[in-house]
């Protein structure tokens, strides 16, 4: 991106592929982005759009194999991180750049404790130990807003509620003050009181520490109310990239259209959202020589059958920096 | 979980009650007296004085319950006795072997050091071996070492351990003369080259055994280790960091324990039962070479104490398992 020079996560043509035994899977094509300091990008689309597939290739956590990161730079502050020696990138992970995954109930190891999994990184990365770890651990408790944090650090995991743990998740994630939190659908396993309560607390972290982060979510109602910059993804690629208010004022793919039309509306049954697009989402054997989203688009022509579109700005503003969108179909009327 | 052990110990008292009259009516029913034992010169009223002494003549449940006497409460304060020099049993019919006249708890005595030695080192040994190839071998599923460890322990708990005895005696024994093919129970490590000579009479045995036992509890360790491997905290351990070795020697591995810690002390008692094939091959002087002889010889006290015996330890680690799981396990809670 023209602008990756302040950026603190640079990421440009990543190509993940993932060789099971029915050939290659093409998850994730070409996917360019950037993240500038403080800022917090939405990442949006169904699921099996490659958007935890996108970011476990960023700090190599996919199993390999079957998984295999073919092409792409990973600009951290500026230095390739997938260049790295898997040692480099282990020193990265959980220091520099945090995880939050999407179900709580699971990623937290049972037979330890809470505090034993907190304390991990501390004595890793930062060198700290015994009552210097301790007094670390609890502090981190005590910003995710966990009551009664000394003793509870002598607590297991089963002994939270699911929203605890994604707030212990969240603790362990922030543990070494990492200038990205990349955060896997933290809340879509937790009920809609608790999620409230953590999209809370993220507001408030940011506003104290200011990292970086990366949302992951499925639902679009989440992103309007804490994102700065969105990316919608769909088949391993990055469709379209907005300001969170140009974005949900002015969507220009019909993939983002149709995302926007399944936002709930008061009343309206939880599950039945996402249904609305008919059809299903690619399975790719193969890079696309195609639009992905044809074969569910109202307003595909031949063009997207022969090409696939190239991410275009279309808002005057250099490529990343203001709107862009990588579709054919041009909904003024004449075909781009 | 001390209310629960206490609990399940009560438990265990019917159990075992029940499981004694079952083995005491099978045995019982089974052909054979302690007559048979008596020489045919002997006057058969000298004879029936002889077995009236032994108290055969009573009724089944007069002797069922003597023998519940015997075995709960007489041969303890026998123990208790010789250990601290006391006199409580004194006086008191000790279950006596119709083969040899002497007290059964005597023989076993006298027999379980030979088991203990090789069919305990067996049972280590074979634990020692496998974990680290289970964990391995689930580290590095389908690689060449997974393979051929796969293809081992097929190989190990296929192939009776009579048959892979006497593949053992045949090439080690008879073909190389390495090892002797009887085991000498007289032999006694006083220095370095009776301790060599014992080495080498347990070798093949020990082979033998721990290899059907780390065939098996290769197979456990390895499928847990793979359950465990893909299991959501491994991912957030390697987020967090860590190196290969935490998150596999540590957080897998603690996880993954839990199951094969439960199978290995279940096994403890079995290992008594494969003892029986692998003592008679071997000749080893042990527990199972007593039973099968007291078994061909009719000895009916000698077969109900040991088959108990063998019960009532699969009962107590059946106990130990549940209670090491929930030591392991912070999830569970008995209580
Ligand atoms: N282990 C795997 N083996 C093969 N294909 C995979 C694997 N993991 C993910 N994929 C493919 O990657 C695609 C994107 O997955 P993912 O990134 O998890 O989607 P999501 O947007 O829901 O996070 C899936 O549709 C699937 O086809
Ligand atoms: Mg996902």
């Amino acid at each position: 991106m023209p602008d990756g020079a302040d950026a603190v996560l640079d990421v440009k043509g990543l190509k993940t592929v993932f060789r099971t035994r029915g050939g290659e899977v093409h998850a994730v094509n070409s996917v360019s982005f950037h993240l500038r300091p403080g800022e917090l990008l939405g990442v949006v689309g169904e699921s099996g759009s490659g958007k935890s597939v996108t970011m476990m290739s960023l700090i190599g956590l996919l199993p390999s194999p079957p998984a295999d990161v073919r092409a792409g730079e990973v600009l951290l502050k500026g230095v390739d991180i997938l260049k790295s020696t898997p040692e480099e990138l282990r020193a990265i992970r959980g220091a520099r750049i945090g995880f939050v995954f999407q179900d709580p109930m699971t990623s937290l190891n049972p037979v330890f404790t809470v505090g034993n999994q907190i304390m991990e990184p501390l004595k890793r990365h930062m060198g700290l130990k015994g009552k210097a770890a301790e007094d670390r651990a609890t502090e981190l408790l005590e910003l995710v807003g966990i009551p009664d944090a000394r003793k509870r650090l002598k607590s297991y995991p089963h002994q939270f509620s699911g929203g605890m743990r994604q707030r212990v998740m969240i603790a362990i994630a922030l543990a070494c003050d990492p200038e990205v939190l990349i955060a896997d659908e933290p809340t879509t396993a937790l009920d809609v009181t608790i999620q409230a309560q953590i999209l809370e607390l993220v507001h408030e972290l940011r506003r104290k520490l200011g990292m970086a982060i990366i949302w992951i979510t499925h639902d679009l109602g989440v992103i309007a109310e804490i994102a700065d910059r969105v990316m919608v993804m769909y088949g391993g690629q990055i469709v379209e990239q907005a300001p969170v208010r140009e974005l949900f004022g002015n969507p220009h793919h019909p993939y983002t259209r149709a995302l926007l039309k399944t936002i709930p509306k008061l009343g309206d049954e939880r599950d039945e959202r996402l249904q609305i697009i008919e059809g299903q989402p690619p399975i790719l054997t193969a890079e696309p020589s195609a639009c992905p989203f044809r074969a569910r688009c109202a307003h595909a022509f031949d063009r997207c059958e022969r090409e696939n579109p190239l991410r275009r700005p279309i808002d005057g503003q250099p490529l990343g920096r203001g709107h862009d969108v990588a579709c054919h179909w041009n909904p003024e009327g004449a075909d781009a | 979980m001390l209310t629960y052990t206490i609990r399940r110990l009560l438990l265990a008292i019917p159990t075992l009650l029940f499981i004694s009259l079952v083995i005491f009516l099978l045995v019982d029913l089974a052909p054979g007296s302690p007559a048979s034992q008596i020489p045919l010169t002997v006057p058969p009223e000298v004879r029936m004085k002889i077995l009236e002494s032994m108290g055969v003549n009573e009724p089944v449940h007069v002797r069922y319950l003597l023998w519940l006497k015997q075995f709960f409460v007489v041969e303890p304060l026998v123990l208790i006795d010789s250990t601290f020099g006391t006199a409580f049993a004194e006086g008191q019919q000790r279950i006596l072997s119709w083969q040899s006249r002497s007290p059964v708890f005597d023989i076993i005595v006298e027999r379980m050091p030979q088991t203990l030695t090789v069919i305990g080192s067996a049972y280590v040994l074979g634990v020692l071996i496998a974990l680290p190839i289970g964990i391995y071998s689930a580290y590095r599923q389908y690689s060449w070492f997974d393979q051929l460890g796969t293809f081992i322990a097929m190989i190990g708990f296929s192939v009776p351990t009579f048959f892979t005895g006497l593949v053992l005696i045949l090439i080690f024994a008879v073909e190389l003369q390495w090892f002797p093919s009887i085991y000498d129970t007289s032999l006694k490590v006083t220095d370095w080259d009776s301790f060599l000579a014992q080495v080498r009479q347990m070798a093949m045995p020990v082979m033998v055994l721990a290899l059907y036992n780390a065939a098996t509890i290769s197979r456990y360790m390895r499928s847990s280790m793979l359950e465990n491997l893909g299991q959501d905290y491994v991912r957030t351990a390697r987020a967090k960091g860590m190196s290969e070795r935490v998150v596999v020697l540590k957080h897998v591995l603690r996880n993954s324990m839990i199951p094969v810690i439960t199978v290995i002390a279940l096994g403890i008692p079995t290992i008594f039962g494969g003892a029986i094939i692998t003592e008679q091959v071997f000749r080893v002087n042990g527990l199972g070479a007593l039973l099968i002889g007291a078994i061909q010889g009719s000895d009916l006290p000698m077969v109900q104490t040991l088959t108990f015996i063998f019960a009532v330890l699969i009962v107590l680690f059946n106990l130990i398992a549940d209670i090491l799981y929930g030591i392991l396990d912070p999830r569970i809670r008995y209580d």
